[in-house]
């Protein structure tokens, strides 16, 4: 189990090798890699040596965090002051913020060494990473494959080691599902549990930044970073979770699992196989597995549209091109100016769901939609809520498939949007969810399993998740290329 | 044919926090453009919101001050619309759950005119048109407001006017807003329609948007009732149009509408979650709410015996309220103080506004000190008046004017004297006085007051010269 990022931080903090060095590796490792995957669309090598100097220091005096000096990439939907951030979008070409997320604050406080930023679907809507204006990156595992999406840039950037770790953002699914088809580890904490400033918004009530790693522990190092109220979002929460770290390798003996059969409806019977296989392990090692009902699921997905695409409707309003990113060339009016900049600026996919989301909330269909889609959220809640009274995590797969191929045109937008059935209904609910590689399928593409726990479980979700890792095939396995050190 | 006048109104109200609404710019009025913003009041992308407290607090001291229902469990919602002004291109704001509900302002005649609601939202930028280009300033975008909505119990211009300044006063009094119309920060909308006398359906209403004047809300309301008689007399029908006012010519004319409809696709703000206004902070909000100004012009009439003239005088400025409320409890006696401030003070503040900001060298001790000396007769009105003149030029106090000889005033055997020699130097005004012309007897105060700078009492003075006179 290649647990990368504490192997590094041991070599940085014994001064086998400096951050400088490092991180020069992983330039190099961009260069080299990052044509054949077009996994990050802007570097920021210039940044990265400085951070890595400022590392350098921060070693020396000792005391030093474990992310301190270590080479990362973000997804380019968290804000970076001075660095492009532009989600993708044409509408946001060449768009530098002049502050940083809050996320990017603590690390860089930590000593982080920010690469680049990540390719995504455009304004991380997507499921394929396709939608992005600088054209799709490619699964490492086979180029011939999508890396998933939205995140796929960041899962596509760890898993060629490229970067020792990545943030990206999950509104339906999206750092749990490119993780998946990826064969990392992807982890989409508690709703709130990790602020959203300078997180560009999609869906605001869904999204949730999350680490994308090689292992389980590589993730929980980066979570615990990350997590922590914040007082510039107000849907930020106070959470104490102890340490993260020594609750991994806790005992799961009388963990009760919950298998709801919705979750398996029209999954790739291999990919069900493998899934069983690992409940397997952990009733074998002292789980009971309790069979739990659902019926709620069957309405996520259209509840999670209806939802996703009325807030980004909302949130995509600013794009209009007067005060950053993209303006079109000629205008006569005002309004002709905004009217051409957002048919310019924005591609298919967002315009579909800005559509989709103002038809839903206009009035006349905001009761029969949108107002509609809150009750039933209310209810896919409750359903949560109600279960983990009856087992403490649920499992289920990430996605109906493994990665599909790229360029794939005969994938309509709702047979897309289905790839997200598993993993949807989990941001609805705001619980804290991961996806751990769990087997190979007969193309070798990695299957990824899901495990979800109740809001701020996110300790007990990756103590089972370390759990399977530790005691399992190392399914992530070692890939050849990027950084070895 | 004569009609029925329905009429509500809309009144935003600019709150005067320190910091705006969802981040911690300033609020200052005026700025270099664009220089009080920051990513959140200027919604640059992943920038988040966070609800001022303080803003709360504001609204529900409006709503506790004109008798409102304080609602404890309330939210945000977004109002999607474009508009070059407005960053995020929604405006958060209340819709279906405002913080507060039912309340009422009562006119003079005591009629009462019902308030539906009052809710929070922030106000927007400001678009500036120069050599062909729109230029945008961001400084008030964020700015705390609050939207009063009356019930269309108005049925006069007049009232309307009333009803608004009585809400300019209340706002005023609880410290909430300085109220300025002519800088912005409390703008009318006015609805009206008319019904036949008798009706019971209401008529089509406009909405005369943005005025910020009293007076023109009522000449914007009699040119706008104008205009729909006219229209219904002829037997047309009034379409619902948004009207603007124009004061130099005293018009009314359809405003150019505005692509946009009014679908604001309202949901609530997912970035702000649900807030409590505990039932305890209401209550605690309600004790700190000062005198209200009708309450007060009531007990400065009733209770401390005011003549109403003075009494309306001093009560609509509330600083000036409590400078002379402050004078009392040093011991300063009502009328002389009250006459003081509306004759010397005033004399010194010539707009409404001075009035209202109330910024004097003076302070009320120092004050207090000067109406003492005059309560007392150590010194005459006149000299208490000069005094002041100077105090409020310079802020020193009464001491560095009066010295310890002035106050002494002047001995009876001295005025006797000074009588005499007025009488002899005078032998014309003698011969008036004793013919019945008892304006002459003016020419001798003039001699008097001058040969005791002006300390002699005008009334012994006067006795004195009539007893000498008679004795002639
Ligand atoms: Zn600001």
């Amino acid at each position: 189990m290649r647990e990368i990022i504490s192997e590094l931080s041991k070599k940085l903090h014994s001064g086998e090798v400096s951050s400088v060095e490092l991180t020069s590796e992983y330039i190099k490792a961009v260069e080299e890699a990052n044509p054949k995957y077009n996994a990050i669309v802007h570097t920021t090598f210039e940044a990265a040596l400085e951070h890595a100097e400022a590392a350098d220091e921060m070693l020396k005096e000792g005391n030093a965090d474990t992310l301190c000096g270590i080479p990362m990439v973000m997804k380019d939907n968290i804000c970076t002051d001075g660095l492009l951030t532009t989600c993708c979008s044409n509408v946001l070409k060449g768009f530098k913020p002049y502050y940083d997320a809050t996320v990017w604050e603590k690390l860089k406080e930590k000593g982080a060494v920010l690469l680049g930023k990540a390719n995504m679907d455009e304004f991380a809507m997507g499921s394929t990473s396709e939608s992005s204006c600088y054209g799709a990156p490619f699964n490492p595992r086979n180029t011939g494959h999508v890396t998933g999406g939205s995140s796929g840039g960041a899962a596509a950037a760890v898993t060629a080691n490229m970067a020792a770790y990545a943030l990206g953002s999950d509104t339906g699914g999206s750092v749990r599902q490119p993780a998946a088809y990826c064969g990392i580890v992807g982890l989409k904490p508690t709703y709130g549990s990790v602020s959203r400033y300078g997180l560009i918004a999609y869906g605001s009530s869904l999204d949730q930044i999350g680490p994308l790693t090689y292992s389980v522990k590589d993730a929980a190092i980066v979570f615990d970073a990350i997590k922590g109220f914040d007082r510039r979002d107000q849907t930020s929460k106070a959470f104490d979770y102890g340490n993260i770290l020594d609750y991994l390798d806790r005992d799961i003996k009388g963990v009760k699992i919950g298998i709801a059969e919705e979750f398996f409806d029209g999954i790739d019977p291999d990919m069900k196989t493998q899934i069983f296989d690992a409940v397997k392990l952990f009733e074998k090692n002292g789980a009971e597995i309790v069979d739990i009902k659902l019926p709620a699921l069957k309405s996520a997905l259209p509840v999670y549209y209806i939802i996703a695409c009325a807030e980004a409707s909302s949130n995509l309003g600013r794009y209009d091109g007067i005060r950053y990113g993209h303006r079109t060339g000629s205008y006569d009016s005002i309004d002709d100016m905004i009217y051409k900049t957002r048919s310019e600026g924005f591609g298919a996919e967002v315009k579909r769901r800005i559509m989709l989301g103002t038809y839903v909330l206009s009035s006349g269909y905001y009761d029969a939609y949108y107002k509609k889609a809150c009750v039933i959220r209310e209810e896919i809640r409750r359903e949560f809520d109600e279960t983990y009274e009856k087992c403490d995590i649920l499992i289920a797969p990430i996605a109906p498939t493994t990665a599909p191929v790229l360029n794939f045109k005969g994938l309509s937008s709702v047979e897309m949007y289905l790839s997200d059935i598993c993993t949807v209904p989990i941001n609805i609910a705001g619980i804290p969810s991961i996806s751990v590689p769990c087997g190979i399928d007969k193309k070798g593409l990695p299957i990824g399993m899901q495990i979800m726990g109740k809001r701020f479980d996110d300790a007990k979700v990756l103590n089972m998740a370390y759990f399977y890792e530790q005691n399992s095939k190392d399914w992530a396995g070692n890939f050849e290329g990027g950084v070895r050190i | 044919m004569s009609y029925e006048v329905v009429c509500g109104i809309e009144t935003h109200i600019e709150l005067n926090t320190d910091t705006k609404i969802f981040c911690n710019c300033t609020t200052a009025f005026g700025g270099d453009p664009n220089t009080h913003c920051c990513p959140v009041c200027t919604g640059q992308p992943g920038s988040l919101p966070v609800l001022n407290k303080k803003v709360v607090e504001y609204a529900v001291r409006a709503g506790l001050a004109v008798n409102c229902k304080v609602n404890t469990i309330s939210h945000m919602d977004r109002k999607n619309y474009v508009y070059p002004d407005l960053p995020k291109a929604y405006q958060i704001s209340q819709y279906d759950e405002p913080l507060c509900e039912n309340g009422y302002i009562i006119l003079d005649s005591g009629k009462r005119i019902g308030i539906t609601r009052i809710h929070i939202e922030e106000d927007a930028g400001k678009l500036i048109h120069e050599d062909g280009y729109t230029y945008i300033d961001y400084n008030r975008g964020g700015v705390p407001l609050i939207e009063i909505v009356s019930e269309p119990d108005i049925s006069s211009p007049e009232e309307a006017k009333e009803y608004a300044e009585k809400l300019q006063l209340i706002m005023r009094y609880v410290g909430i807003s300085d109220c300025k119309m002519q800088e912005g920060s409390m703008r009318c909308d006015v609805n009206v329609s008319l019904r036949k006398f008798g009706s019971n359906e209401f008529g089509t209403r406009t909405e005369t948007k943005n005025i910020n004047s009293l007076n023109f809300i009522q000449k914007a309301m009699y040119a706008e009732i104008e205009r729909q008689t006219d229209i219904l007399d002829a037997g047309g029908t009034i379409t619902q149009d948004t009207m603007r006012y124009d004061d130099v010519t005293d018009t009314i004319s359809p405003m150019r509408e505005k692509e946009n409809s009014d679908d604001y696709r309202y949901f609530p703000d997912p970035d702000i979650i649900r807030f409590e206004v505990p039932q305890a902070k209401i209550d605690e909000i309600k004790a700190s709410l000062p005198e209200l100004p009708f309450d007060k012009l009531k007990r400065y009439i009733d209770g401390l015996e005011l003549p109403e003239m003075t009494a309306k005088h001093m009560y609509r400025y509330r600083k000036v309220c409590e400078f002379f409320e402050e004078a009392l409890k040093l011991g300063a006696g009502v009328k002389n103080a009250s006459n003081l401030i509306t004759g010397t003070i005033y004399a010194t503040l010539d707009t409404e506004e001075d009035k209202e900001n109330f910024e004097i060298k003076v302070s009320p001790s120092q004050f207090a000190e000067l109406v003492k000396l005059l309560d007392e007769k150590k010194i005459n009105f006149k000299m208490a008046q000069t005094t002041l003149q100077e105090m409020l030029v310079s802020g020193n106090p009464a001491s560095n004017y009066i010295k310890a000889e002035d106050m002494e005033g002047v001995s009876d055997d001295e005025i006797t004297k000074f009588c005499q020699e007025a009488i002899d130097a005078n032998p014309k005004a003698v011969e008036d006085i004793k013919s019945g012309k008892d304006k002459a007897i003016n020419v001798m105060f003039g001699y008097i007051m001058k040969q005791t700078k002006g300390k002699a009492d005008v009334k012994k003075a006067e006795a004195i010269i009539r007893d000498l006179i008679s004795k002639m």
